[in-house]
C-alpha cells in the first residue's frame, strides 16, 4: 500500500490581536499585519510549522494562532474559504470590522 | 423590580476588581491564554471573529429604564453605537476592546447589572415568559422564582463545574411563551388542590440532538422548589456524561437512562436534599415577592385609544399584531418589534434603547422586559397611551407591525460574528424580511415563525420554528437546510427536514414556494401555516419545494 500525502497548500499564520480582538496575519520581517494581502505565504509544510510555533510564542499579541489556507491571485494571497474571507472583510450586516477601514490604507 | 442588596452590590463589586486584576496580568503577560480563557468566559467575554464579545445577562429578561439607558451608553462609549438582544434573553456586544471590558463591568455593576453565568458549564442566566406579571393568561408572575433560582444558583460552589451548561426557563401561564420544553429545567407554575406548585420539565435542549423536555414531577410544592432542583442537579452532577461533550447535557442523561429512572432517582435524592434545606428560603422568596408587587395600574377613559384606532390604519394596524391582552382593565401589552424589514434581527441602537427606556418610564411603569424572539417589551401600559407611544416608536424607527409574522425572524449571530458558525444567519434573515415586505403578503400569510441558526448549536432555536433554518458548511459553500412543522410553545415540537439544503442564492425562492404552497392549500385565511401543515403533512411543501425547483432548472 502506498501512503499518498496531500500536496501542501500555502497558507498564512493569522491569529486574533489580544487588546483588540481582531484578525492579525503573521509577516515575513515577523511583525503582525491586519491586512491579508500583506501576510507571509507559507509555501511548505515544515516551515508552515516553525511560523506556527513563532507566533504561538507570541501570547502577549496573537490568541489562538493556526494556520489557514489561501491560494494566490494577482494582489497577493486569497482565502479560499469563506469564513477566512468574513475574517479578512467583517460582517455583511454592517460595514465594520476591517472594511470599515480598509478604503484608506 | 428586584433590588440588589448590599451584599449583592458587595459581591459584583469584587468579582468585578478580580477580573480587572485578571486582565492587567493577561496583558501584562503574567497569565497564558488558557489560563485566562475560562476566567474571562465567567465573566461573560468571549472571543468570536473579528472581536471580542460581551454578553450580559438580563435576568429574567426584566429591566428598568435607569439599566437600559446604562446598556445604551455601553453601546455609545464601548461598542459601534448598537447590542445585539439574544434568544437568552441576554445582550451582546460584538466590539469591546479587552481593556475597556473592566469598565464595562463596573458600570454594568452600578445599575445592579453583570455576565457573570451567561457562559460556561454552569447554571446560566434563568429566563422567563416575557409578559411574566402582566399576561390576561397567566397564573402567577413567574419571576419570583426565577430570582430564587439566580440568587440560589449565583456562584454556588457546587455548580460552577457541571458536566455542561445549565439552562432553567419558568413560565407562569399553561401558553408557554418562554419555550420552557426546550430548557434542562423548565418550571411551570400551576395551582393544584388551592396550593401552589409547579409542574417540572426535565431534559429539554435544542443543539444537535434536540429533545423536547419530559414531565418529571407533574406537581412540585411551592416551598420544595430549591432542594427538588438541588436533587436534580445532583443527580446529574453524578450520573450525567463528562466522557463526550455532546452527550453531556442532562437531555442525554434523560434520554438514555430514561425518565422514569431519573424521576426515581430524583426522588431519592430529593429525600436527603428536603431534609437539609431550611425554611429560610421561603423568607427570601417572600422577600423577592415585594420587589414584584404588580404596580397600581390607573383607571382612565380609553377614548384617545378608540379614536386614534377607528382613525388611523397604521395604528390599527400595529395594534392588531404588536398588542397582547394585559390582565387589567384597560391595559395593555406593547411589543417593540426589533425586525424592520431589513435590519438585523435583534439589534437595537444606544438612541433606540434610550427612547424605549423613556417610553418605558413615562407609561410602562418603568419597566422593560426583552423576548426570546428578541424584541422588547413595554409590559405595562394604559391603552389611552398607545397613541402617544406609536407615535414616538415611529419617529424611532420602531414602529413595525409583525409581530408573530413572517419577518419576525429569530436569527443567531451566525458566521457574520459567531466563532463557531459553519454559515450566516443575519442576511438570510434580512433577505427573507425585505423580500415578503416587498410582496406585501405578510399579514395575508399571518402567524408563521422562521427561525435561523448558523450551526448545529441552534442559538436561533430553528428545531422549534414553523419554518426552521439551519446553515452548514457544505464543501466550502453555505447551505441551508429547511426544517418544518417546529413548534416552541406548550404543544413543543421538533421540526421534521424537507429534504436536501440550499445555496445562498437560492433559499428565499425555496421559502417562498412553501409559502405559496401554504396560501394555495390552506382552507381559509383563519388556518395558519402551521394548522395545514398538521392537515396535510409534509408531502404537498415537498413537492412545491424541490418539483418546483426542478422545473425552474429544466
Ligand atoms: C459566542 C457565541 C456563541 C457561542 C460560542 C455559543 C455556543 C453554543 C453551543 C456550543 C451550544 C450547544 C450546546 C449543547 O448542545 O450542549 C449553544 C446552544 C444554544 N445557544 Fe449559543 N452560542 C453563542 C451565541 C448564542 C446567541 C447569540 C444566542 C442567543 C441568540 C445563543 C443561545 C443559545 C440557545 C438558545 C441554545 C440552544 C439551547 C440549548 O442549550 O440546548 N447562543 N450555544
Ligand atoms: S447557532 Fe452556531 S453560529 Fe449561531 S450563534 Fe450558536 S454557535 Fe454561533
Amino acid at each position: 500500500m502506498s501512503r499518498v500525502s496531500r500536496p501542501f497548500t500555502p497558507k498564512v499564520v493569522t491569529a486574533n490581536d489580544l487588546l483588540e480582538g481582531d484578525v492579525i496575519y503573521l509577516t515575513e520581517d515577523d511583525t503582525w499585519t491586519r491586512r491579508l494581502a500583506s501576510a507571509e505565504v507559507i509555501e511548505d509544510e515544515a516551515h508552515a510549522q516553525l511560523r506556527l510555533l513563532h507566533a504561538e510564542r507570541q501570547p502577549a499579541v496573537a490568541v489562538g494562532p493556526y494556520l489557514a489556507d489561501v491560494s494566490m491571485g494577482p494582489n497577493g494571497p486569497e482565502p479560499t474559504h469563506f469564513r477566512e474571507d468574513f475574517r479578512r472583510t467583517g460582517p455583511s450586516n454592517y460595514h465594520h470590522g476591517k472594511q470599515e477601514v480598509s478604503t484608506h490604507v | 423590580m428586584y433590588k440588589y442588596s448590599e451584599f449583592d452590590d458587595a459581591f459584583l463589586a469584587q468579582r468585578n476588581a478580580q477580573f480587572r486584576a485578571q486582565v492587567e496580568r493577561r496583558i501584562a503577560g503574567n497569565l497564558t491564554e488558557d489560563e485566562f480563557k475560562p476566567l474571562r468566559l465567567m465573566n461573560g467575554l468571549y472571543l468570536q471573529l473579528h472581536a471580542y464579545m460581551l454578553r450580559v445577562a438580563i435576568p429574567y429578561g426584566t429591566l428598568n429604564s435607569v439599566q437600559m439607558r446604562q446598556l445604551a451608553l455601553l453601546a455609545q462609549k464601548w461598542d459601534k453605537g448598537y447590542g445585539h438582544f439574544t434568544t437568552r434573553q441576554n445582550i451582546q456586544y460584538n466590539w469591546p476592546k479587552l481593556r475597556d471590558v473592566p469598565d464595562m463591568l463596573d458600570s454594568l455593576a452600578e445599575v445592579g447589572m453583570h455576565a457573570i453565568q451567561t457562559s460556561g458549564n454552569t447554571i446560566r442566566n434563568v429566563t422567563a415568559d416575557h409578559f411574566a406579571g402582566a399576561a390576561a393568561d397567566e397564573y402567577l408572575d413567574p419571576r419570583p422564582y426565577a430570582e430564587l433560582v439566580r440568587q440560589w444558583s449565583t456562584d454556588h460552589p457546587e455548580y460552577q463545574f457541571l458536566g455542561r451548561k445549565f439552562k432553567v426557563a419558568v413560565s407562569g401561564s399553561t401558553h408557554d411563551r418562554a419555550v420552557i420544553r426546550a430548557h434542562d429545567i423548565g418550571l411551570q407554575v400551576v395551582e393544584k388542590d388551592g396550593r401552589t406548585g409547579f409542574t417540572v420539565l426535565v431534559g429539554g435542549g435544542l443543539g444537535r440532538t434536540p429533545m423536547i423536555g419530559k414531565v418529571i414531577r407533574e406537581f412540585l410544592p411551592e416551598h420544595d422548589l430549591l432542594p427538588y432542583l438541588e436533587a436534580v442537579l445532583s443527580v446529574y452532577n453524578t450520573f450525567g456524561r463528562r466522557d463526550n461533550k455532546y452527550k453531556a447535557r442532562i437531555k442525554i442523561l434523560v434520554h438514555e437512562t430514561g425518565i422514569d429512572e431519573i424521576r426515581a432517582r430524583v426522588e431519592e435524592r430529593f429525600v436527603e436534599t428536603r431534609a437539609e434545606f431550611s425554611d429560610a428560603a421561603m423568607d427570601v422568596l417572600a422577600e423577592i415577592r415585594e420587589h414584584f408587587a404588580a404596580p397600581a395600574f390607573s383607571r382612565r377613559s380609553l377614548a384617545p385609544f378608540e379614536s386614534a384606532y377607528t382613525n388611523d390604519p397604521v395604528f390599527r394596524s400595529w395594534v392588531d399584531t404588536n398588542i397582547a391582552e394585559h390582565k387589567a382593565d384597560g391595559h395593555a401589552i406593547v411589543t417593540i418589534s426589533l425586525k424592520a424589514p431589513g435590519a438585523t434581527p435583534g439589534d437595537a441602537t444606544a438612541a433606540q434603547m434610550r427612547l424605549m427606556a423613556d417610553l418605558a418610564e413615562a407609561y410602562s411603569h418603568d419597566e422593560l422586559r426583552i423576548s426570546h424572539e428578541q424584541n422588547v417589551i413595554l409590559p405595562h401600559v394604559h391603552k389611552a397611551d398607545l397613541p402617544a407611544i406609536h407615535a414616538a416608536l415611529k419617529d424611532g424607527g420602531l414602529a413595525t407591525a409583525n409581530i408573530g409574522l413572517i419577518s419576525d425572524i429569530i436569527a443567531c449571530p451566525g458566521m457574520d460574528y459567531c466563532a463557531l458558525a459553519t454559515a450566516r444567519s443575519i442576511p438570510i434573515a434580512q433577505e427573507i424580511a425585505t423580500r415578503f415586505d416587498e410582496l406585501k403578503l405578510e399579514h395575508d400569510i399571518g402567524e408563521l415563525k422562521i427561525k435561523i441558526s448558523g450551526c448545529i448549536n441552534a442559538c436561533g432555536h430553528h428545531h422549534v420554528a414553523h419554518i426552521g433554518i439551519l446553515g452548514l458548511d457544505r464543501a466550502g459553500v453555505e447551505n441551508y437546510q429547511i426544517t418544518l412543522g417546529g413548534e416552541a410553545d406548550e404543544n413543543a415540537a421538533i421540526g421534521t427536514r424537507t429534504g436536501p439544503g440550499f445555496s445562498a442564492d437560492e433559499i428565499v425562492p425555496a421559502i417562498e414556494r412553501i409559502v405559496d404552497a401554504y396560501l394555495t392549500l390552506r382552507k381559509g385565511p383563519a388556518e395558519t401555516f402551521l394548522q395545514t401543515y398538521k392537515r396535510l403533512g409534509m408531502d404537498p411543501f415537498k413537492a412545491a419545494l424541490y418539483e418546483e425547483a426542478k422545473a425552474d432548472a429544466a
